[in-house]
């Protein structure tokens, strides 16, 4: 029963020569993913002391019973950066299986046999995970081929198709060679891209990190464990990181920039725009455990004459704000906050409507240096979603969203 | 002046923040070490030898502190489990069959665990019919009900209980002068019961179980190579308590069962048992702490076999975790609580055959693990600059040989008394 073949009935297969003789065994095999993403490029022959390198239409036939070659002219075996070898690069290792979003270790790959130019090919179908391929590795070497997978026949397979296999190679050149993109990992939730790292070791994190945008990186940051979050940031390369601090809400890169070194995040204070860099560096002053600290600078805050039309106005010109708003506020002349407005109100109101109409009854505001249990308290208390932060003289200095203290709660 | 003054209290402040930062893995496993195997052997020491044994101590916080830095560090700078990083290095089939020897090794563990909360609650006149049921219970919903930081901060909560130690061999007034010189004065006598004796306290110091608990808490914890001095303090520091606790259990039975004639324990209950003509808190201390000590380690081998097998073989793991998404560490985390405490109550059990060969285990797995694990911190790819450095290296390696010689040792005369 050709079709298909596992990686590890592969290894220590025989390989015969045009006229039968056995000239060694399967050492490992390699993919080139440049060339073809699927296709196996190369099988390494361990004969004498050196491996020797059989590429892929050198092969007549591919079985359990052995690699017949159609060409006897192999060379010797180099190491290049373009080769993804399946024992040594993914057998055993951890791979993001995008689709699942999870970190799984391989415990086999499956190939598919196929004929191509008179050679027969093996294109890697998906990569094994569960219980079937551990119970086949253990067995193997002690009971006949044939009965193992007899025996794998009444265990379910567990497996992920190898599209959705995400290799994570910590060397950036290598990573450019092997032709590894990152994009499926940036179309997946933050939280579930957070949740991934997490997993991972530490240098293989800052290369996820450093190889997918700075958006994607910085909604995942945000959601990543705070203490690790310093830690990925310092391993990577300071303008990198200040790329990514500048996408995260100023609130939550001031948090983390606080967690750093001095010198690490100075560094990074550094390579960061003018303007973000000004706001995270107005949230640094507070002390974490305030509103100050706690707040950011992501509001609306119009005139208190403003209309709704003048609402809706300021909205359109500010996309970046939309998504997780709930309430607008108003001003007076000099800054003061006036009144909160809730946005459910604004929608179904009419464009000539005055805000100020529209308000909230009671106007909820904390102080800057108002302490983190107070205000878990009026959040509580009032069912409020956004709090504004006043600073002395009342002056709107930032607001703190619900999910800020879903946080604080977490973390007690 | 007196700006390097201050400089030096915020550096040492900061030092000291960090060293909070990172408590919990090194010390929580330190701790444990004196599950109820250790506290027979610490009591039934001191009871036969009085304070003869105190000066092996120093020699095993060595051992310990060789073995489990290395634990730590590895965990630091790859990130990675022990299981994890020998599944990368060897292969599947040395981490199934290692795998395998550690859930049958742990299993014996645990139900020497649940045999001590046992005992331990019966000499409060607690049945173990009522006492097992319910603390098995109790562990497990711990940990399935629990976060991993809530979880470390009842760990380390227990870790302070073990204060009951000290305190009953104050009530105890024992001879403090003799247990300071003994303690820096090595004894050695060609007597084959106190050549046992040794064994058997370096044998339960150190068991595989507790490589792979550390290194895997530390993963978990997300402690990086920066934060790694301070885990390593961290680390010594808990060492350090490990002997401590041990020297005053010592000489709390050296002060009270050795001084009015040496006598021969055959249990950690029995240790407490003969303390009561002495002293009714010390009976009471030592009793607590046999229970709380058993429950603690109860506690944690179950979740550490199952976080070990579960990484090395690449199943889900985690108390942060759902049942559907990670359900055979589940499965095997509530196995092995449940052959565990089930085995105590049944009647006709070989419980006390079983604890032996829970020794016998410990010892033919544990240089196995050491081995391992001297293989891996030694590899550059994996541990870049923080590999051995040569002198460690024979450190290392002669704290392995004898550890091995010690442990086999051991085993071939637990072999020999189970015939």
């Amino acid at each position: 029963m050709a079709g298909f073949l596992y990686f590890t009935e592969l290894l220590g297969l025989k390989v015969y020569d045009l006229r039968g003789r056995r000239i060694g065994r399967l050492a490992d095999c390699a993919l080139v993913p440049v060339a073809d993403p699927v296709r196996v490029d190369r099988f390494l022959v361990g004969g004498g002391l050196a491996l020797l390198t059989i590429r892929w239409d050198q092969v007549e036939s591919i079985s359990l019973d052995g690699l017949r070659l159609r060409d006897e002219i192999l060379t010797p075996y180099h190491d290049d950066e373009y080769m993804l070898r399946i024992a040594r690069d993914l057998l055993d290792q951890q791979i993001i299986d995008v689709n699942g979003r999870k970190v799984v270790r391989v415990n086999d790959v499956t190939f598919e046999i196929q004929k191509q130019n008179g050679s027969e090919i093996l294109r890697v179908l998906e990569v094994d995970v569960g219980i079937r391929s551990i119970v086949r590795r253990v067995l193997q070497g002690y009971v006949p081929r044939p009965w193992i997978r007899r025996l794998q026949r009444s265990i379910a397979p567990s497996s992920i198709p190898w599209e959705f296999c995400n290799i994570v190679e910590a060397d950036p050149q290598r990573r450019l060679r092997l032709n590894i993109r990152h994009e499926k990992l940036e179309d997946l939730h933050p939280a579930d891209l957070a949740d991934i790292v997490e997993e991972l070791g530490p240098e293989q994190r800052g290369a996820i990190f450093e190889a997918i945008d700075s958006e994607a990186a910085a909604d995942a940051l945000s959601e990543v464990d705070p203490k690790m979050q310093a830690a990925i940031l310092e391993s990577m390369e300071a303008d990198k990181a200040a790329d990514i601090v500048e996408e995260m809400a100023p609130d939550e890169a001031a948090d983390v920039l606080a967690d750093m070194d001095e010198e690490a995040s100075g560094e990074i204070l550094e390579e960061m725009e003018v303007e973000p860099k000004a706001e995270v560096e107005e949230l640094l002053e507070y002390d974490e455990d305030t509103a100050g600290g706690m707040m950011n600078t992501q509001y609306v805050a119009l005139p208190e004459d403003a209309t709704v039309g003048d609402a809706l106005a300021a909205l359109r010109g500010d996309e970046d704000l939309l998504e997780g708003l709930n309430t607008l506020f108003l001003v007076d002349r000099s800054g003061r906050l006036a009144a909160a407005v809730p946005l459910g109100r604004v929608v179904v109101a009419g464009n000539s409507q005055p805000l100020k109409e529209l308000a909230a009854g009671t106007l909820i505001q904390a102080d800057v240096d108002e302490k983190q249990n107070r205000l878990t308290e009026l959040f509580d208390k009032y069912n409020i979603l956004t709090l504004p932060v006043v600073d002395k003289d009342g002056t709107l200095a930032g607001v703190i969203t619900a999910d800020d203290i879903i946080s604080v709660l977490r973390q007690k | 002046m007196l700006k390097a003054i201050q400089h030096t209290l915020k550096r040492g402040r900061i030092q000291f923040a960090l060293f909070l930062a990172v408590l919990g893995p090194g010390f929580i496993t330190a701790m444990v070490d004196n599950d109820s195997g250790g506290i027979y052997t610490y009591s039934a020491a001191g009871a036969r030898w009085g304070y003869l044994p105190l000066w092996t101590l120093l020699p095993i916080t060595v051992l310990l502190i060789v073995s489990q830095e290395m634990n730590s560090r590895m965990g630091a700078v790859t990130g990675k489990g022990l299981s994890d990083l020998i599944r990368e290095e060897f292969g599947l089939r040395a981490t199934f069959l290692l795998m395998a020897a550690l859930v049958v090794t742990n299993l014996t563990n645990v139900m020497a665990e649940f045999a001590g909360i046992a005992t331990s609650l019966e000499l409060f006149s607690i049945s173990r019919y009522i006492s097992v049921p319910i603390c098995a219970a109790a562990v497990w919903y711990l940990v399935v009900r629990g976060t991993y930081r809530s979880v470390e901060k009842i760990f380390l909560g227990a870790s302070a209980l073990y204060v009951t130690y000290i305190v009953s061999a104050f009530l105890l007034k024992p001879n403090w002068v003799e247990a300071g010189i003994y303690s820096v004065k090595p004894v050695l006598m060609f007597d084959k019961d106190y050549i046992f004796m040794l064994i058997a306290m370096v044998g339960t110091s150190i068991a595989p179980w507790m490589q792979f608990y550390l290194q895997a808490a530390i993963v978990e914890k997300g402690i990086t190579a920066k934060e790694y001095k301070a885990s390593a303090i961290e680390v010594i520091v808990g060492c350090i308590g490990t002997s401590v606790i041990a020297f005053f259990i010592i000489v709390a039975c050296a002060a009270a069962i050795w001084a009015n004639g040496p006598k021969d324990l055959t249990d950690a209950a029995g240790a407490a048992q003969a303390l009561k003509p002495f002293g009714k808190y010390a009976y009471l201390l030592f009793s607590a702490g046999l229970f709380n000590a058993s429950l603690f380690a109860a506690s944690i081998l179950p979740l550490a076999t199952a976080y070990s097998v579960c990484e090395g073989l690449g199943f889900e793991a985690g108390v942060n975790r759902s049942f559907r998404e990670a359900p055979i560490f589940y499965w095997l985390y509530t196995l092995l609580i449940g052959i565990g405490a089930g085995s105590v109550l049944l009647p006709k059990f070989p419980l006390v055959q079983m604890i032996l060969w829970s020794q016998v285990f410990n010892g033919v797995l544990l240089p196995v693990v050491l081995i391992f694990m001297i293989l891996l911190i030694n590899k550059k790819d994996l541990m870049g600059s923080w590999t051995n450095s040569r002198f460690y290296n024979v450190v290392a390696w002669a704290s392995v040989a004898i550890m091995i010689g010690l442990t086999l040792a051991l085993v071939g005369i637990t072999i020999q008394q189970m015939g």
